[in-house]
């Protein structure tokens, strides 16, 4: 767009057209208040904070030209009222006053502050928000020293009131400004919060059963101006200038948002250093200002009481503890001595540090990556490529998303690419079952379970959706496993990387292939060189297995059984897991808040996380005990500093090339400005100090010749009469290791349940909320019938990690679990 | 003078389709859709002179003309949410003359290409909006409205829409959202529904008032009404006359007569012939006029009133004498304004609420600190609110103490 020139408070100003008085003020490095008006949101001009006076070049009626005063220069025109900065778009000679240069733009912001108190507790003292609140600040700024409101003529409301057994609302608090609303209809998409009454009993409800049902609630909290929403998790949790903060990266999802974990000393914890609250961390590129609720409450596992403390080892048939070097001896002469016969075990817990020592590590023993999804080879090749963000796609581009649920499978990407599509992206939508994102859709595809590669080699035939695709000017696509297992996410990984292949749409920015991984570095696993397997079971059987931030028994009894016929395990993680429980040698290591390292996010971005917490107990970072395990078998590898660590990856890894920690730490600036100074503006979110990493790039960018794998046609499974098709889907919530240990999820999670076609639930005798009894491949199980309307008939899906091993598609029968004689 | 909006006070049983139709009615419609462009329909009412009914004052041929002819459909609304204190005109309109509101809605649609109107009525208001709805089943079955009109191309449905208790939803705009099935709260104005109106799309509002007018500007012509009124404001007026006069009621009167005229000719003066006040020209929304003989001389039209400090608004024009302290008066406005206030913007909720709490002191223990406070509240409140009705409270408050200190103890 067009540029325009401006002058505010005497200093000239250039700006895009359409930009708002404030934010081109706030560009000029000129602050006008503001407590309604949030950079992300659309003007709503309620709260009257950001009263400027507006004037504009006198217009001659006749020719249109300005008219001039004796000096030659234009004539202002100003209104006559004070205009609010936050409605009113910039144009060409616009002269602007505001506090700083206007006593009545002044007076005008004093009044609307001493409006705002009139009914404001000032309950600052036991508020959550004191010392991080944007009416504070304001008030401090621009307010009048004094109140002539009479304070028992205040409007009482209540005061603790639990939206939701997440958020809690203080509805004396609340100013009425409505960004949380704004936030939920126009950024969330889940409009379950509206104001009830009206005037100054105006009070924000939540509209939804159970109570604000939104898995972006937390960042409600960020942008809200005062202590009216508060998380159950931080409330009351302490004052917000005791808190230390450390930059980190979410460890939940592939997306990789960006991070500040609150800290402070506890005498209840002994001194120790503890988290009090997860905060978002600016990065336009990634979660922008925001993060999930899974995120911001999930985190408790680090602190669990699970946590390993200390090396373990089995003595008399009962985990004992010892030292790390007792520990480490045994490990090394049992993995040494079954050299020969031995397997690493990984998963995409991991930091890409870890993943490379243990890389190195295995050598040519198997290194196998603990997942069931497929394809990262793949999106090596064809991923996306540098600068590429989704915030940038609108008209013209194309997302297709094919076999998930990226709402509950990678939600920050689900809210970008909803907004993108908002921006005039063609989105297509592509399921086995209905999801959250088709609302979005320019166009929907609904396959049965199984036709996965088929849809994608529709999309490379004639269709209008096709079109659509082969046409846009930039494409990503987002493949998943929704309902899908190793076999079938391989096979569809192969036909995307071709669809865009042969549509153009690899090597440039904005295009290429996204895994949506079920952990937050599978990606950096595969560029480590980890793979899959096939028969996992079989791979460990009668082996001497080396497994670190994996948990296979306590995902599938059947890798439970393989582990007990193992020669030797050794496991290497941070909590008592079912696997652990199986071990000869345990040895304990940090999750990624104790130390520092890097992931790599779906989108091959290299992201770096520093230590938040001192480490628990004894606990060493997973690259470390590598290192020392190694050291014992006569493999050096660089046990201490992550960035020499790093240096090797990016000497022997293409991808990597040019990479290194100083790089990952770089920050340019960002707009919206949000976190310094001036919260009342963008909220409590913070500035990206640490870094804003790095994309890696993909050999189709590095122009490399390749050739990809074409789609292997899986069989699709179609069950016989009296049996449903049971595939594996991804909740966000669910009963694994890393969201279990939060106690304030346990109701978002909820119990395990198979999810029917109401007409199959009925066919089969099992109303919603009933408890049958499945059996499959030789298991069985008791679980909850959920129905759902947005599912195919006779299909179930099986939610993972909720105790019911199913790792590809099969097929099931389901009984009445009380059997009516 | 025969009227010309309250027809019916000469044509008996107007509200009954035959007789609307025996007495010319839709002619004017049937005569616009199948002989005149769109714009001369425009021009017309321009030409006139017709400004709108709702308070502004706004001219309604202008208005129409602003139409975004980029964006489309078009869209009509019929202010009919009369829920200014004081004001009871439309009311009549749409029970007694309901036809010729309903064929001005049909012009004011056709003039601007809208293939829907909605008419948004009070909730009180609900057996008027079923009466409506048999009118307008009377006219799509006479093929008057429905698809393909008179063997053209045109199609109109009018709809009519139901408030719930709300004075905000007589703004245009809080209007449009409760259309739109949310919450009744102004909306941030540019853009104006001519441009960006309900669903999104360009939209015409007008009063009611302002839309029975214009079947007889086509039939009649603009200048003919253009003869009628002052040169300020042409035509004829609804006045609702209300408070301490003998004889209360709406009165239509060409603008050009004074308020004497209305208060002691129409209305039959004071009750009890006590001396007169003071006056409040636009219900409670008005600032008071000092009733002096200046006042009382004072024409009235649009321009004429603003001398006196006052706007003509709505044109409920209530009446107050010696017996009624201004102090009480304003008390009233503050709870009217007090439960209306919409909550949306800060001043106006906050002020309102302050407001009534410092007159209800002032009632029961007054104090000029508290009387001074009201005052710079009001004025505090001036300027700043995001819609109209937070000005609107303040204007009993400001002119009140200005004019009548004596009441305040000043
Ligand atoms: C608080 C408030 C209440 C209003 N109430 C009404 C009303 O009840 N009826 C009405 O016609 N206009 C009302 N208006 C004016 C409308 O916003 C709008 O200007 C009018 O409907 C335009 O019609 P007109 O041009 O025909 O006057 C109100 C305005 C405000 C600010
Ligand atoms: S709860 Fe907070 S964000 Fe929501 S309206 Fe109130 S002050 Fe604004
Ligand atoms: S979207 Fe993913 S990375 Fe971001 S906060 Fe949620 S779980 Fe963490
Ligand atoms: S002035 Fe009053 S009624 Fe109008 S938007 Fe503000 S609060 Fe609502
Ligand atoms: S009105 Fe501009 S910030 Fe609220």
């Amino acid at each position: 767009m067009a540029d325009v020139t401006l002058t505010i408070d005497n200093k000239q100003v250039t700006v895009p057209a359409g930009t708002l008085v404030v934010d081109a003020a706030k560009r000029a490095g000129l602050d006008v208040p503001v407590f309604c008006y949030h950079p992300k949101l659309e003007p709503a001009g309620m709260c009257r904070m950001c009263l400027v006076e507006i004037g504009r070049p006198m217009l001659d009626r006749a020719t249109g030209k300005p008219v001039l005063d004796e000096a030659g220069e234009a004539k202002i025109q100003f209104m006559p009222k004070l205009e609010t900065a936050c409605t009113n778009p910039v144009s060409e000679g616009m002269v602007v006053k505001t506090q700083l240069t206007s006593e009545k733009a002044r007076a005008g912001q004093k009044g609307t502050v001493e409006f705002l108190l009139t009914s404001h507790p000032l309950d600052c003292p036991v508020c959550d928000k004191g010392g991080e609140c944007a009416l504070q600040d304001l008030t401090m700024a621009h307010g009048p020293g004094q109140s002539r409101f009479l304070f028992d003529e205040k409007q009482r409301l209540a005061k603790q009131l639990p939206l939701g057994e997440l958020i809690w609302l203080d509805r004396e608090r609340c100013i009425q400004c409505a960004r949380c609303i704004r936030f939920q209809d126009d950024i969330a998409g889940e409009s379950v919060l509206g104001f009830e009454e009206r005037g100054r009993m105006m009070q924000i409800v939540s509209m939804s059963e159970p109570g604000f049902d939104s898995i972006f609630s937390g960042n409600t909290t960020d942008i809200c101006p005062v202590g009216a929403l508060t998380t159950s998790d931080f409330r009351f949790g302490a004052r917000p200038w005791e808190l230390n903060a450390a930059p980190s990266i979410c460890a939940q999802c592939p997306v990789g948002c960006n991070l500040t974990f609150n800290t402070r000393r506890e005498a209840k914890a002994d001194g120790q250093i503890v988290i009090k609250r997860v905060m978002p961390r600016q990065n336009e590129q990634v979660n922008e200002i925001w993060m999930c609720d899974k995120g911001r409450f999930a985190y408790h596992y680090v602190e669990s009481e699970k946590r390993l403390t200390r090396p373990l080892m089995r003595r008399d048939g009962k985990l004992a503890k010892v030292s790390w070097k007792a520990a480490l001896d045994l490990a090394a002469e049992k993995l040494s001595e079954h050299k020969k016969n031995s397997v690493t075990l990984v998963s995409g817990r991991l930091s890409n540090e870890d993943l490379y020592n243990l890389n190195i590590f295995a050598g040519k023993t198997e290194a196998i990556l603990y997942t069931d999804m497929g394809g990262g080879d793949l999106t090596s090749l064809v991923g996306v490529s540098d600068g590429t963000n989704i915030g940038d796609m609108g008209k013209g581009d194309a997302i297709l998303v094919i076999a998930s649920d990226l709402y509950n499978e990678a939600p920050i990407w689900w809210l970008r690419i909803k907004a993108a599509a908002e921006r005039g992206a063609t989105l297509i939508v592509a399921g086995g079952r209905a999801a959250k994102l088709d609302r979005f859709a320019t166009f929907t595809i609904r396959y049965a379970y199984g036709d996965e590669i088929k849809t994608i080699e529709d999309l490379g035939g004639k269709s209008k959706i096709a079109e659509a695709f082969r046409k846009a000017e930039n494409a990503l696509i987002f493949y998943g496993s929704d309902g899908l297992g190793l076999a079938g996410s391989t096979s569809l990984a192969a036909a995307c990387a071709n669809l865009l292949k042969e549509t153009n749409h690899i090597g440039r920015r904005n295009n290429g292939l996204v895994g949506v991984w079920p952990r937050v570095n599978d990606q950096g696993a595969w560029e480590m060189g980890f793979r899959p397997t096939a028969d996992l079971a079989e791979a460990l059987k009668g082996k001497a297995v080396y497994i670190v931030g994996a948990d296979p028994a306590g995902d599938d009894p059947a890798l439970a059984k393989a582990l007990k016929s193992a020669k030797f395990v050794v496991v290497q993680d941070i909590s008592m897991t079912a696997t652990a429980e199986l071990a000869d040698v345990i040895l304990p290591a940090q999750p990624h808040t104790e130390r520092a390292g890097t992931f790599t996010s779906g989108e091959r971005r290299v992201q770096r996380f520093y230590p938040v917490v001192p480490a628990f107990g004894e606990s060493r970072p997973d690259f470390s005990i590598t290192a020392q395990l190694a050291r014992q078998m006569g493999i050096i590898l660089e046990g201490s500093s992550l960035p020499i660590v790093f240096d090797f990856i990016a000497h022997s890894l293409p991808a990597f090339d040019g990479l290194n920690y100083d790089r990952l730490a770089e920050v340019t600036e960002q707009w919206p400005m949000v976190g310094r100074g001036d919260m009342y503006y963008g909220g409590t979110t913070y500035e990206n100090k640490d870094g804003l990493g790095a994309h890696l790039s993909s050999a189709a960018q590095r122009g490399e010749t390749f050739k990809l794998p074409a789609a292997k046609n899986v069989k699709p499974l179609r069950p016989k009469e009296g049996e449903l098709l049971a595939v594996p889907v991804t909740q966000l919530y669910d009963l694994g290791n890393t969201v279990a240990s939060a106690e304030l999820l346990a109701q978002r999670i909820g119990a395990a349940a198979i999810s029917l076609h109401p007409e199959t639930a009925g066919k089969l005798g099992a109303a919603d909320g009933e408890t049958v009894k499945i059996s499959w491949n030789g298991s069985q199980s008791e679980v909850r019938v959920r129905t759902d309307e947005g599912l195919a008939a006779g299909v179930a899906l099986v939610p993972r990690s909720f105790g019911i091993a199913l790792r590809e598609p099969m097929t099931l029968t389901v009984k009445p679990a009380k059997k009516v004689k | 003078m025969a009227h010309i909006l309250l027809r019916h006070r000469d044509i008996p049983n107007l509200n009954v389709f035959e007789v609307y139709k025996k007495n010319g009615g839709f002619e004017a419609f049937k005569n616009a859709v199948k002989t005149m462009k769109p714009e001369d329909v425009i021009n017309a009412v321009k030409n006139s002179g017709l400004r709108g009914r709702g308070g502004a004052g706004f001219p309604t041929g202008m208005k129409w003309s602003f139409m975004d002819n980029k964006s489309w459909p078009h869209y009509v609304v019929a202010n009919a949410d009369e829920s200014e204190p004081g004001t009871f005109k439309d009311r009549e309109i749409m029970e007694q003359n309901p036809f010729q509101f309903l064929e001005g809605v049909a012009l004011g649609s056709y003039a601007v290409g809208a293939h829907a109107a909605y008419i948004y009525l009070r909730g009180e208001f609900w057996q008027v909006a079923a009466f409506l709805d048999e009118r307008i089943a009377e006219m799509e079955k006479a093929g008057l409205l429905g698809d393909k009109l008179f063997g053209t191309e045109y199609s109109l449905r009018i709809h009519t829409h139901l408030g719930a208790g709300a004075y905000i939803c007589g703004e245009e705009t809080a209007l449009l959202e409760s259309i739109e099935g949310k919450r009744g709260q102004p909306r941030v104005r540019p853009p104006f529904p001519p441009a960006v109106g309900l669903f999104g799309k360009p939209t015409v509002i007008n009063n009611v008032e302002t839309f029975a007018n214009v079947p007889m500007i086509l039939a009649n012509g603009a200048d003919w009404y253009k003869s009628i009124g002052t040169a300020d404001s042409a035509g004829v007026k609804i006045f609702s006359l209300s408070g301490r006069v003998k004889k209360p009621g709406n009165y239509e009167l060409p603008f050009g007569k004074t308020f004497r005229d209305l208060i002691y000719g129409e209305g039959g003066g004071i009750l009890e012939d006590r001396p007169i006040k003071a006056i409040m020209p636009a219900g409670a929304s008005s600032s008071f006029i000092v009733a002096d003989d200046k006042a009382l001389d004072t024409v009235l039209d649009y321009a004429s009133v603003r001398t006196l400090g006052a706007d003509l608004g709505s044109a409920s024009v209530i009446v107050i004498d010696d017996t009624v302290s201004v102090e009480w008066v304003v008390n009233k406005t503050l709870h009217f304004f007090k439960h209306e206030s919409c909550g949306k913007c800060t001043p106006c909720r906050e002020g309102t609420y302050w407001m009534l709490n410092v007159i209800k002191r002032i009632e029961h223990n007054r104090q000029a600190e508290d009387v001074s406070m009201l005052y710079d509240v009001a004025k505090q409140m001036q300027g700043k609110c995001l819609c109209a009705l937070g000005e609107f409270a303040t204007m009993a408050v400001t002119t009140g103490i200005e004019r009548f200190p004596a009441d305040f103890g000043r």
